[in-house]
């Protein structure tokens, strides 16, 4: 099979892949995207656009995706449930298709009552199961869900979201499972701190095979301090971060080289696991650091 | 049942402000149940609503009445004689009700007293929860006799989502995560195949986004001999 995109290629070959998420700005001007682009350059194959992430609304995805590739770089367009339909949304994929994009992780997206703008109607028509069909079926098919053809069908690499820290624990491995059978290509997880829960699921994975079935890339997010621990351990939706993470964090002289020395070595970790194919660094407004992560990590793209 | 709860004090005396003659009409069906609407709930308003008067000289006379069903024709018709020379009936019931009052009497205006949130059903005490979306096209068959339609907080048919931790939703520690609910229900059940299939996108045509619903049922239906036999009783 041909690669349809960087990432695919990567991952196709087995190399050990690196995806960085790039957040767009609550700005009219692209020129943040272009400066993170910039920075993060040769650090990752791909790089995740978050879609108006926590609710609340920032330059579309999809437009920072085609900033991105004016950049040269590869762009995986995160696309939510919670604000468009099924009409947009296959009217989204042909438009972003047209602009290049090739990589589409689908999500259901965080509910509007995390954000800014929490009386907002929200969509939902389909959920992440269902986005993975429709794609695939534009894809594989031509087809839009209707069943219309499409002149020229988008070429995707499709991607789906998977958390290992929500619950029921043992029902999470069921639905990566229906999520794979609807059509994902690729999985990213949610931040991993609490790695012997990650070890755990990983099991569970490798027990249903899944891992020879989809690419598993593993999410990082670093800490720049223990009030952000914090913050991740209790106000993030399905996040779970152990008390010792915070500790460490606390008791270290500077906690930002700690946060990074800790993310270092997660990384290291995740990368003898068995069936973990990438890792996915979520440097939320610490995006210059990727590249020093990556480098430390021995991850030399 | 539909679940209601009653407008703030300060609002209903909003929408009376310049209102002369008031009917306070409830009704002793679901908003009765669910603690908002019923016979003592209306008795407590129109109470409330003619101390405000006499404190703040707003010169209300407010009477009360409570039907059976405002929702039915047949039962709101009882209260004509209540309603006329009345400007205005302060509607306790669902919004069904209040609509089904300004129909039967167009020159009066029926204000909402009550705002209806959902259908659902007492949970224990003084608690009501919602639990069915009124999709048109039921799914529980699928997922454990609990509907994700109503009860997850992004509807979807192939949950949990990421955001489901210790049982609850990431909406609201308060709120329970459905697809938790379902997923022990299917095992409990012995239906745990059931989780493993994905559920393709909905067809939403039968709930509300098909556009305002209209059902009939061919075997009531009056033919129009019928309709001039009933009517020539009556």
């Amino acid at each position: 099979m041909s690669a349809r995109s960087n990432l695919e290629r990567v991952l196709l070959e087995g190399r050990f892949a690196v995806t960085a998420e790039i957040g767009p700005p609550k700005s009219a001007s692209a020129e943040s995207v272009r400066k993170h682009a910039r920075e993060m350059r040769g650090s990752a194959d791909a790089f995740n656009l978050t879609d108006n992430q926590t609710a609340m609304s920032r330059m579309s995805s999809i437009a920072c995706a085609a900033v991105l590739i004016q950049e040269g770089l590869e762009p995986v367009v995160q696309m939510t449930c919670r604000d468009r339909n099924r009409i947009a949304m296959q009217s989204d994929i042909l438009g972003a298709s047209a602009l290049g994009v090739r990589n589409v992780l689908c999500i259901s997206g965080d509910h509007q009552t995390f954000g800014n703008m929490k009386e907002a109607k929200n969509v939902y028509d389909v959920d992440s199961v269902q986005e993975l069909m429709i794609l695939r079926k534009m894809r594989d098919e031509g087809k839009l869900w209707s069943g219309d053809g499409l002149e020229v069908a988008p070429e995707l690499f499709l991607g789906a979201a998977a958390n290992p820290f929500a619950d029921p624990f043992e029902y999470r491995v069921t639905r990566l499972a229906k999520k794979v059978r609807a059509g994902a290509d690729f999985v990213q997880t949610q931040s991993i701190y609490d790695m012997d829960r990650f070890e755990r699921w990983m099991a569970l994975v490798r027990a249903k095979g899944l891992h020879e079935r989809v690419h598993i890339i593993a999410g990082v997010m670093p800490l720049r301090s223990p009030k952000v621990a914090l913050y991740m351990k209790n106000k993030v939706a399905g996040m779970i971060v152990p008390d010792a993470i915070i500790e460490r964090l606390r008791s270290a002289k500077d906690p930002k080289e700690e946060g990074i020395q800790l993310c270092v070595e997660q990384i290291q970790h995740l990368r003898g696991i068995e069936g973990v194919r990438g890792v996915h660094i979520m440097a939320m407004a610490w995006e210059e650091k990727v590249p020093e992560i990556v480098r430390r990590a021995g991850l030399r793209r | 049942m539909i679940i209601g709860e009653q407008k703030r004090l300060d609002e209903i005396a909003g929408m009376l402000e310049g209102q002369r003659r008031i009917l306070v009409a409830g009704c002793r069906s679901c908003v009765a149940i669910c603690l908002a609407g019923g016979e003592k709930e209306v008795a407590v308003l129109a109470e409330s609503l003619r101390l405000l008067s006499s404190l703040r000289g707003k010169g209300w006379e407010v009477e009360e009445a409570t039907v059976e069903r405002q929702c039915e024709k047949e039962w709101v018709a009882e209260l004509r004689p209540r309603i006329e020379g009345k400007d205005c009936v302060l509607s306790l019931a669902c919004g069904v009700g209040a609509q089904t009052v300004q129909a039967m009497y167009p020159k009066v205006r029926a204000l909402p007293g009550l705002n209806t949130s959902n259908m659902g059903a007492p949970e224990e005490a003084g608690i009501f929860v919602e639990k069915c979306g009124g999709c048109g096209d039921c799914v529980l068959h699928l997922t454990g006799g609990i509907c994700p339609i109503a009860r997850c907080a992004k509807s979807l048919l192939n949950g949990p989502c990421g955001g489901s931790q210790g049982g609850k939703c990431e909406v609201s520690p308060d709120t329970p995560c459905a697809w938790e609910e379902i997923c022990r229900s299917l095992e409990s059940l012995g239906r745990l195949d059931l989780l493993e299939e994905p559920i393709p996108p909905k067809n939403w045509l039968s709930a509300r986004d098909g556009g305002p619903r209209r059902i009939v049922n061919k075997e009531a239906v009056l033919s129009e001999e019928q309709k001039r036999l009933k009517g020539g009783k009556a």
